[in-house]
Order: C-alpha cells, then sequence, then structure tokens
C-alpha cells in the first residue's frame, strides 16, 4: 500500500446513511414486520435442565378456539436423515429424545395472539423423566458424570475412547519444544483462572416472521448478521430447498456473534405452513438469556517461561472451555490459536479440552474464545513483569510478533501493527498519568484474525447519477457506510450521491454472514472491484460519445476527461451526463462482483486500564480506559472508535459483573437485565481510543477487519488493574464487589 | 381488567373497597407495572390516584412537610425547601432508577411495594416520617417503620391507600444521609442501604436513628446502633461501635446479589459514611 496514497472520501467521517431513521424510530427491526392475516407464535421450553421426554400431548391446546398449530419435534422428519452433527445443531432448535438443558424448546404454538399461545402451549402435557443434571465443568468430566449425549466419543484422542463422555474434543497446538524451552527459563509463573458464562447482551430480542405461500415457497422477514446463513440453515433443519426460501434482512438491534444461527426461524416457518397464515415470532428478554447462546466458561491454566531479561522462553497453555448442552459449539479452536499469537516465542503449547454440560448451547462472541483465552496468557505475562520488575509494556515489546514471526498455529505474519500499538500505548499521555493510594494500571494485548470469504454487491448508475449499490451483509456496526464511502472513493463521486442497501436472498448474490470482522474488508472489495468495473464502462462510454479510445481517456473527480495530449481541447464530461445518455451508449450502466476475499490481514489491539478499588467494599471503578488497534485503513474512523469503545465496554462488564447464576437445578437465576450485569453509561469513563495504520496490502485501500479485536484484551487489561491496585492476584471473573473483597481479605 | 381515577381519596378508596378481585392502587406503577406484565399479579381493578389533589402536593406547614402519595421522584427533587430540610430522603428517593423511572415513581409506591431493598424507605424511616391513610372506617397515622411486615407485604387493611407522607420540621441543627451499595451505580438494586439522621446540641449528638435496608426481610431501626452515637462528636470510637451495631443488627439472606456475610460487613462501613455525612450535615465538626 502506498503510504502517501492520497485519499478523498475513505477516512473521512460523514453521517451514516440509517442514522436518521434509527434515530427517530423509525427503522424497521426483526419484531416490527407484520402480514394481514398473521398470527403469533411463541415457544413451549423445558422447565428441566435434563430430562428424557416420554411422550407429548397437544390435544387440549389445540382444542382452544383461536390456536392453529402446534409443532413438535414430529414435524421435522428431516431429523432423522442428517448426519450427527447436523442432528446437533438440529435438536437445539427443537428437543428431540431428551431436553439438555432449562429453557430447551420442546414444542411451538401459533394462535390468533401471543397471549393465546402462551395459555395453549401451558396446556400442551409433557410428560418428563428427569434426569441428573450437570452444571459443573470440572464435574462434567468426572468419571462417573450423568453422560448428555449417549452417543458422543471424546474427539482427538487416540486410541479412540471406548465409552461416551462429556469431553466432546481434545486439540493441541505446538510449536518447538516447551519442556526444553522451560528448563532454559530463568523464571516461570503459572496460574489457573474461571471465567464464567456471559451473554452478548444485545438489545433487540430475536424476532422474526414466517410467510408460508401456497406454492411451497416461503418468505421470511428476521433481524440476523447473516440472512443467507439463516436461509442455509433453515433449508436445513426444514428439509427444504434453499432456493425456496427467500429471506428478507431487517435492521438488527445488535448480535455480536448471537445472530449468525437459527433459533425461532425454523418453527415459525413450519407453524406458517401448518396454520396456514403468516407467523410472527418475538422472544422475551428471559428466553434470550435462558435459550439463546453465551459464550464458553472457561478454566485455562497458563504457563510461562522468562530468561531475567524478559525474553520467553516458553509457553503453554491448558484450556477447558464449556460447549453448553451441545458439542461443537465453543470456540475452543479459536482460543487455543489466539492465545500466544501476539507473542514470537520459539516453544509454545496449547492444550484443549471442550466439555458438555445442561446449559444453553454456546455461540459466537465477538472474537469467539480470545477474551477468555487472553485473559489468561495476559495476566500470568503481568504477574511475570512485576516479578522481574519490568515494565509490562516493555516485556510486551521484547516479545512482540512482527512481520515474518511464525506464529505457533501456522501463519507467518505480513505486515503487522502490534509494535506500533504497543509503542502507542508506551507513549500515549495515559500511561504517564500518576496513580493514587487503592489505584492500579492494567495493560495487556489481545489478537484476532479477522476474516475474508464469499461476498457480492451490485452497482447501479441512476440516470440522475445517483449511485446505488447492493449487497448482502446485514449492517450491525456502520457497514453501509463503509461501503458508501469506499464507493465514492473509486467512483470518485461524493458520498451524498451513493445509496447503499442490504438486498434479500432472491436479490442479491450470496455473502457469507456479517461475523469474523469479515464485511468491510471482504464485502467492501466486491464494492471495491464492481465500482472499478463502472468506471471503466463510463470512461468506455465517454470514449464513444468523444470519437476517441478508451485508454485515452481518465476518470477523475467524477468525471471523464480526456488525457493530456492530442484530445486535450475535449470538455470533460460528467457522471450526471453520462448517466443520462445511457440509452445513446449500450444500455443502462451496472456491474457486478462476486468474490473469496483472501488475506485478511489480522489485527492486535493494545489496551490501558486505570481502577480504584474500594478497600472496604471491594467495588471496582474505572477511572481511564484506552483503546489502541491497528485497523490498517480507518475506512470510517467514527465506526472504527465505536467499535473500539463498544468492545471495550463489552469487555469491562465481562471483567467486572457479568455472570450467568443457575441454581442446583440448572435454571438461570438473573435471567433479566436488572441482575445480568451490563454496565450502565454512567459505570464507564469515556473510553479513548487511538487508532493504528498499518496497511494490509491485500484490500485495495489497506483495511483490516476491526470489530472483534477490541473485546480481546479489555477482560485482562481491568484484572491486571485490579490486581495491581489491590496488590494481589485475581483469578476469577467477574470481579465482583463480594469476591473481591475476599481477596483483599485473603492471605496470599 | 377496570381502570378508575378518581378525583378524590375517598372514592379511591370506596372503588377498592368494593372490589371483591384482586385490586391496586397505581401510582407511577414503575413496580406494578413490571409485575403484571411477568404475569405475578392479574388485577381486576387499578384505581390511579395521580389526579387526586391531595396527593400530587407538596405541602410546606408549621410542623413540617406533607408529600402527597403520587409525587414523583423529579417533583420532589426539584423542591427546594424539602431538600435543604431532609437531603437524606429526597437522594434517596432520586437514587432509584433512570431518569425515565424518576418521571414516575413515588416514595409511598417504593413503600408499599415493600421490598427489603426500596431506597427510599431507611431515609424515610431515619427520618421520623409519618404515613397518612385513608380507610372506609376513616383516616389514621402510622409511622413508617410500620408499614412494612414483610417483603411484599404492609400493615394497610382492604381498601385503604396511603394519602401522603408526612415530614417532621428539620432543624439547622438536624442532618440526614442515605447510601445503598449497589455493583452498578444505576439501574441497580441495594445489596445494602443504610438511613441516618441525627440532631447535635452543642456539637455532641443528642437524638439520632439508623435504618437499615436489604439486611432483612424489612428495612429495620436499629436503636441499639442510634445508642452508640448518641452522646458523642461521633469519634473514631463511635463510628468503630456503630458500624459494629449494625453489623449485629443485621438478618441477611444470601443470594445472586450478594453473600449473608458481605452484606453484614458492608451495613458497617456504609453506616460509618452515612454517619459522617449526617453529622456534617447537622453542622459537626469533624
Ligand atoms: C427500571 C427500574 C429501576 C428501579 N430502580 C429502583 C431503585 O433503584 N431503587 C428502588 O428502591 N426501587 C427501584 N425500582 C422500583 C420502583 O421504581 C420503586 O419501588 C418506585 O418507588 C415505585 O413507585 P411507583 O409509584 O411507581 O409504584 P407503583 O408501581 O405505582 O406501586 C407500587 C405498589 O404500591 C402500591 N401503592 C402505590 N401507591 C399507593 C398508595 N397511595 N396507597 C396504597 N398503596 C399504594 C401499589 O398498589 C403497588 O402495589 C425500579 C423499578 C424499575 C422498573
Amino acid at each position: 500500500m502506498n503510504e502517501a496514497m492520497d485519499l478523498k472520501y475513505v477516512g473521512t467521517r460523514p453521517v451514516r446513511p440509517d442514522g436518521t431513521e434509527k434515530v427517530t424510530g423509525k427503522a424497521d427491526y426483526g419484531a416490527d414486520i407484520s402480514r394481514p392475516g398473521m398470527v403469533h407464535g411463541v415457544v413451549l421450553r423445558s422447565p428441566h435442565a435434563h430430562a428424557q421426554i416420554n411422550g407429548i400431548d397437544a390435544s387440549e391446546a389445540l382444542a382452544l378456539e383461536g390456536v392453529y398449530a402446534v409443532v413438535t419435534v414430529d414435524d421435522f422428519p428431516q431429523r432423522d436423515t442428517i448426519s450427527i452433527n447436523r442432528r446437533r445443531y438440529f435438536e437445539q432448535i427443537i428437543a428431540g429424545g431428551k431436553v439438555l438443558y432449562h429453557g430447551h424448546p420442546v414444542a411451538a404454538v401459533a394462535a390468533k395472539s401471543a397471549d393465546l399461545a402462551q395459555r395453549a402451549a401451558a396446556l400442551i402435557r409433557v410428560d418428563y423423566t428427569v434426569l441428573p443434571a450437570v452444571l459443573d465443568v470440572q464435574a462434567a468430566m468426572a468419571d462417573d458424570a450423568p453422560i448428555l449425549h449417549d452417543d458422543l466419543y471424546t474427539d482427538g484422542v487416540n486410541p479412540p475412547p471406548k465409552g461416551p463422555s462429556n469431553i466432546s474434543q481434545v486439540t493441541r497446538i505446538s510449536k518447538g519444544d516447551v519442556q526444553a524451552g522451560f528448563s532454559e527459563a530463568d523464571i516461570v509463573v503459572e496460574r489457573r483462572f474461571v471465567t464464567p458464562m456471559v451473554h452478548q447482551g444485545y438489545i433487540e430480542p430475536h424476532a422474526c416472521m414466517a410467510d408460508a405461500h401456497a406454492d411451497g415457497r416461503v418468505s421470511l422477514w428476521c433481524s440476523s448478521q447473516g440472512h443467507f446463513g439463516i436461509r442455509d440453515m433453515a433449508a436445513l433443519v426444514l428439509g427444504m430447498d434453499t432456493g425456496d426460501i427467500r429471506v428478507v434482512p431487517q435492521e438488527i438491534g445488535g448480535g455480536f456473534g448471537g445472530k449468525t444461527i437459527v433459533y425461532l426461524e425454523p418453527l415459525a416457518i413450519r407453524l406458517s405452513q401448518k396454520a396456514g397464515r403468516p407467523v410472527k415470532m418475538v422472544m422475551t428478554r428471559e428466553e434470550v438469556f435462558r435459550a439463546t447462546g453465551p459464550a464458553s466458561g472457561t478454566i485455562n491454566t497458563v504457563k510461562i517461561g522468562a530468561k531475567d531479561d524478559g525474553t520467553l522462553t516458553a509457553l503453554h497453555a491448558d484450556l477447558v472451555y464449556e460447549a453448553g448442552a451441545f458439542p461443537g459449539s465453543s470456540p475452543l479452536g479459536a482460543g487455543a490459536m489466539c492465545i500466544f499469537a501476539p507473542y514470537d516465542v520459539a516453544n509454545v503449547r496449547v492444550d484443549g479440552r471442550e466439555v458438555v454440560a445442561n446449559k444453553p448451547r454456546v455461540a459466537a462472541y465477538r472474537a469467539p474464545g480470545a477474551p477468555q483465552a487472553a485473559f489468561a496468557g495476559e495476566s500470568v505475562l503481568d504477574e511475570l513483569a512485576q516479578q522481574l520488575d519490568m515494565d509490562p509494556m516493555d516485556l510486551r515489546l521484547k516479545n512482540a510478533a512482527k512481520k515474518g514471526t511464525e506464529a505457533a498455529y501456522g501463519p507467518r505474519f505480513k505486515d503487522i501493527g502490534f509494535v506500533e500499538c504497543l509503542e502507542a500505548a508506551k507513549s500515549h499521555p495515559h500511561y504517564q498519568q500518576a496513580l493514587k493510594e487503592n489505584q492500579g494500571r492494567g495493560v495487556a494485548a489481545g489478537f484476532w484474525f479477522n476474516g475474508g470469504n464469499n461476498s457480492s454487491a451490485e452497482v447501479h448508475v441512476a440516470e440522475s447519477g445517483m449511485i446505488q449499490v447492493v449487497e448482502g451483509n446485514p449492517d450491525i456496526g456502520g457497514s453501509r457506510a463503509s461501503m458508501a464511502l469506499m464507493a465514492a472513493e473509486t467512483l470518485q463521486v461524493p458520498y451524498e450521491r451513493i445509496r447503499v442497501r442490504v438486498g434479500d436472498t432472491d436479490s442479491t448474490g450470496f455473502c457469507n454472514t456479517t461475523g469474523g470482522s469479515r464485511t468491510t474488508f471482504a464485502t467492501g472489495m466486491a464494492v471495491i472491484t464492481a465500482c472499478e468495473d463502472v468506471v471503466a464502462q463510463l470512461k468506455q462510454r465517454a470514449a464513444l460519445t468523444w470519437g476517441i479510445d478508451a485508454d485515452q481517456v481518465d476518470w477523475i473527480d467524477g468525471e471523464a476527461r480526456p488525457m493530456p495530449g492530442v484530445n486535450a481541447d475535449l470538455e470533460p464530461i460528467p457522471l450526471a451526463k453520462l448517466a443520462r445518455k445511457f440509452p445513446q451508449t449500450g444500455g443502462p450502466i451496472s456491474a457486478r462482483a462476486s468474490l473469496n476475499a483472501q488475506g485478511p490481514g489480522p489485527s492486535f489491539a493494545v489496551n490501558l486500564c486505570d481502577v480504584e478499588v474500594d478497600p472496604e467494599t471491594g467495588a471496582t471503578t474505572v477511572l481511564r480506559f484506552t483503546a489502541i488497534q491497528d485497523a490498517g485503513r480507518a475506512v470510517h474512523p467514527d465506526y472504527v472508535e465505536g467499535q473500539m469503545q463498544g468492545g471495550a465496554v463489552q469487555g469491562i462488564g465481562w471483567a467486572l459483573n457479568e455472570e450467568y447464576i443457575f441454581d442446583d437445578n440448572g435454571v438461570m437465576e438473573n435471567a433479566g437485565f436488572l441482575d445480568y450485569r451490563i454496565p450502565v453509561a454512567s459505570d464507564l469513563p469515556m473510553i479513548d481510543t487511538q487508532i493504528i495504520e498499518v496497511h494490509n496490502d491485500t484490500h485495495p485501500y489497506g483495511v483490516r477487519g476491526v470489530g472483534e479485536a477490541p473485546i480481546v484484551p479489555p477482560l485482562a487489561a481491568v484484572g491486571n488493574a485490579v490486581s495491581r491496585a489491590v496488590g494481589k492476584r485475581i483469578d476469577e471473573l467477574p470481579l465482583s464487589p463480594p469476591r473481591v473483597l475476599a481477596l483483599i481479605d485473603s492471605a496470599e | 381488567m377496570r381502570y378508575e381515577s378518581p378525583a378524590t381519596t375517598k372514592e379511591a378508596v370506596a372503588l377498592l373497597s368494593k372490589e371483591k378481585g384482586p385490586a391496586f392502587v397505581i401510582a407511577g406503577g414503575t413496580d406494578l407495572l413490571v409485575r403484571m406484565k411477568s404475569g405475578l399479579v392479574e388485577p381486576a381493578l387499578l384505581v390511579d390516584v395521580k389526579r387526586i389533589p391531595a396527593m400530587t402536593t407538596i405541602k410546606v406547614m408549621q410542623t413540617g412537610f406533607r408529600v402527597g402519595a403520587a409525587v414523583s421522584g423529579a417533583e420532589l427533587g426539584a423542591h427546594k425547601a424539602l431538600g435543604k430540610a431532609w437531603p437524606g430522603v429526597v437522594e434517596a428517593t432520586n437514587l432509584i432508577g433512570s431518569d425515565q423511572i424518576q418521571g414516575r415513581c413515588t416514595m409511598v409506591g417504593n413503600l408499599c411495594n415493600a421490598s427489603p431493598a426500596a431506597d427510599s424507605v431507611p431515609a424515610l424511616i431515619a427520618a421520623g416520617a409519618k404515613a397518612a391513610i385513608v380507610g372506609k372506617q376513616g383516616r389514621r397515622t402510622a409511622a413508617v417503620e410500620k408499614i412494612i411486615t414483610g417483603p411484599g407485604s404492609t400493615s394497610l387493611a382492604k381498601g385503604e391507600v396511603i394519602e401522603a407522607l408526612t415530614l417532621p420540621k428539620s432543624s439547622r441543627r438536624t442532618g440526614d444521609a442515605y447510601l445503598r451499595f449497589t455493583p452498578r451505580t444505576e439501574m441497580d438494586i441495594a445489596v445494602v442501604g443504610v438511613g441516618i439522621s441525627m440532631t447535635l446540641e452543642r456539637g455532641i449528638i443528642k437524638k439520632a436513628r439508623v435504618c437499615l435496608g436489604a439486611v432483612a426481610p424489612t428495612p429495620i431501626l436499629v436503636p441499639a446502633a442510634a445508642d452508640t452515637i448518641i452522646g458523642t462528636k461521633l469519634d473514631d470510637a463511635a463510628l468503630a461501635a456503630l458500624a459494629a451495631a449494625c453489623s449485629d443488627a443485621c438478618d441477611p439472606i444470601d443470594d445472586k446479589r450478594g453473600t449473608a456475610a458481605y452484606r453484614i460487613r458492608v451495613a458497617g462501613v456504609l453506616a460509618r459514611r452515612v454517619a459522617t455525612i449526617a453529622f456534617q450535615r447537622a453542622g459537626g465538626a469533624a
């Protein structure tokens, strides 16, 4: 990337195109859509964390006036024809022979009103044999633990296991020789950390409306992170052709990974097919907590060896990730790959286990798996820095991954900005501020891969010269603004002249889900490629008008100009004129691009966090927080900063107060925002940000994904700050006041 | 479900007394509507008291203040004289919820909802507030500490409503304060709450009332804690004795919001901090 590349639109901060509709309350979210004749669906959920279903009798419910349909697993014959892994996914949607967590869907009802549907659901008789539940990961791994899945054999062990187990998976990443590395070390620090299950905390509960048409096709309106993905998953569960389901994306009120999968959609479609009416389903907040994807709770042990001068000689981690009720859902692999990625160390090993328990199935949550692992790794690094009496930033700088470093999980890094982030942090005014009594400063770093994958985009030049961009990625973080800026840059057309629309699955080309911080990078590349094609066509049409060769035409500032030389006296033709004259020059002007984007540059982030701990109550106040991150190139800096701030806030919540609290029967006790404490505005200082730009060469404007790296360091940044404030090492989240007070009182 | 909004307290009492099914007064509705939405109560009758003039005004009288039962937290917070006389009561009420909730919530609703963790109640009890109650049989007055009898239950008889709360006149030598402990700064429920009022004479505490919230089934008035500071200048020994007496008086539960041991400990910590503020407000010298 040419550092001096002069960009006119990319890097500016215009108002987002969806802003007005949202702040005036007009934007249509998942629950805002209605159709004539529509009825309401609700889910009957398991009252037990673990039980055998012996039978379901819905006759009383169906006898109620105004009840249109009931569905159970029997309405999904597809179940018996799909592979075991797909069936596990399927059984998350609607229980088969067993319920595996409190809140597991057992049946769904469609009725005239949501109230009536609730009453009808209460009349469905389910005959259960209650089984002992496993709620604790440690207990789930015990030899005599009740087994969730009789057909679950630990994957990744040799020789293959003889009996079923709750340990679903064992993995290992290895580079060099950790034993040798530890024997070289002058100092070794080891500690075990526990993190609880937490929820993404998106504000909009899951909602959808399905309309089954008489010809067998189905329309589905829902808010999700990827309507193509929703279509494909719904088709799988329903045994339908993906082409027969049209999914229309609604505005989305937060997802953070949690809206990449289906919960209600297949139920709504089947209900609509049976009822012969459109069916709307909307979760309550309580349902969102009890039955949608949390992030894995973890038990992670990290051991680090170093020389007296701070050179790291060996890194070892043992990770245990909870999957909830279904195997294969935890982000263990990503955690294992991310934990030590920021460091250039010869000897690295990560061992991992995934464990099932009678809790809701885990789903993706922003940089899935990385925050929990980084919490352990970065905490041990901080403790090591204290023991070496070394500045924690210097310790990281000394061992930082750079261009050419081979990450333990395989790849060799190209241009990356980790050292730049660390240096910016070290010289940041925040790092120089003096601390008072009971205050502490935490430092932590984080890594996220970022994604590429498949994207499509279309660009149409309207008669007026207005540009219409259509793509297929739900906008969860300002991506329409970013697409418009990249289109503006490529076409040299003002931002205000660009309209970006997220098309439904029947109206635009395939796009992978908005996730993995891929959209601005990959879909942006599709938009840029299509815009380049449009520029070529516009030059062609100007050439035709002038009667010269297209390669004699420049496209500058939104107009065709003859290249300097023989034709220099020709009048430039602006876009609007070329657009208006389209019938005379070959028809409508448009282009599209579909691609599988390669080479997303990874992102590194560094956080500084100052806290004050009340020594008498254990309450932690976050005084200052600075997030520094390599964005490659910030297409719209406001939204990059917004991602950095949002990630920091979610990470602070995860560190300080958020946790699932279950009673002995596996019933979540805090299934609401009163007792599931995400931070409120008054809990937080202004989150300061600093964007670093080390361009990613594979993207025309140097973009890296930015959405996920921000949540990787905060858990450790807060934890390290609290540890330094109280003079003792914390090793369990959340840092709720009673826990911190107990630590202060402890003898350690 | 029927909804009525009478213009007098008497009518409200008549409506509530006659109704055979579950009947409720609705003031701000910030407790009641939540309970209705979550299916905990299904009222047959709601009697809205926000159109009753006697309930919507704050009166300054010779003997003190009379705060109508339907006065919102926001209105209370804007009343200068009351804020000057009983800052602890006003601050406690203004801690409830958020700006949106403040526009609706009332002290009487907070009291009659009868949560052990109600924020305004310990401050009201410490201040010596009384409830003016109207029923079929006529009027009566009761000290606020006599209203809550257990979690969710009150001493009000069927058909009885609280028309207003009265606060005594406060002198320059009287000070009150309330603090609560919550993990979050807002939108949270007290893990412990402490309200204290005191009156000084020549720099020495002459009278004091100490009330603890969220550490027992009801807010508790703790005379033994008040005794530890009466006759002192709130020196370190008095503060330590106060903290110990408050911790001793606690009878809390372990729940998702805090352990019993933590509540007992923090009750003492908060009591010291609250007493220090009230002492300064009463003109005491540190
Ligand atoms: C988001 C949120 C945050 C909250 N935060 C807090 C908090 O921080 N601290 C706290 O203490 N509470 C909090 N609450 C609870 C609630 O807001 C308070 O208890 C509030 O004071 C209730 O007042 P209200 O007027 O809205 O009561 P209502 O809901 O109108 O009534 C509550 C009860 O009192 C009865 N009642 C009301 N008026 C009378 C009367 N005149 N005579 C007899 N009975 C009557 C009603 O019948 C009902 O049973 C919160 C609630 C919400 C929704």
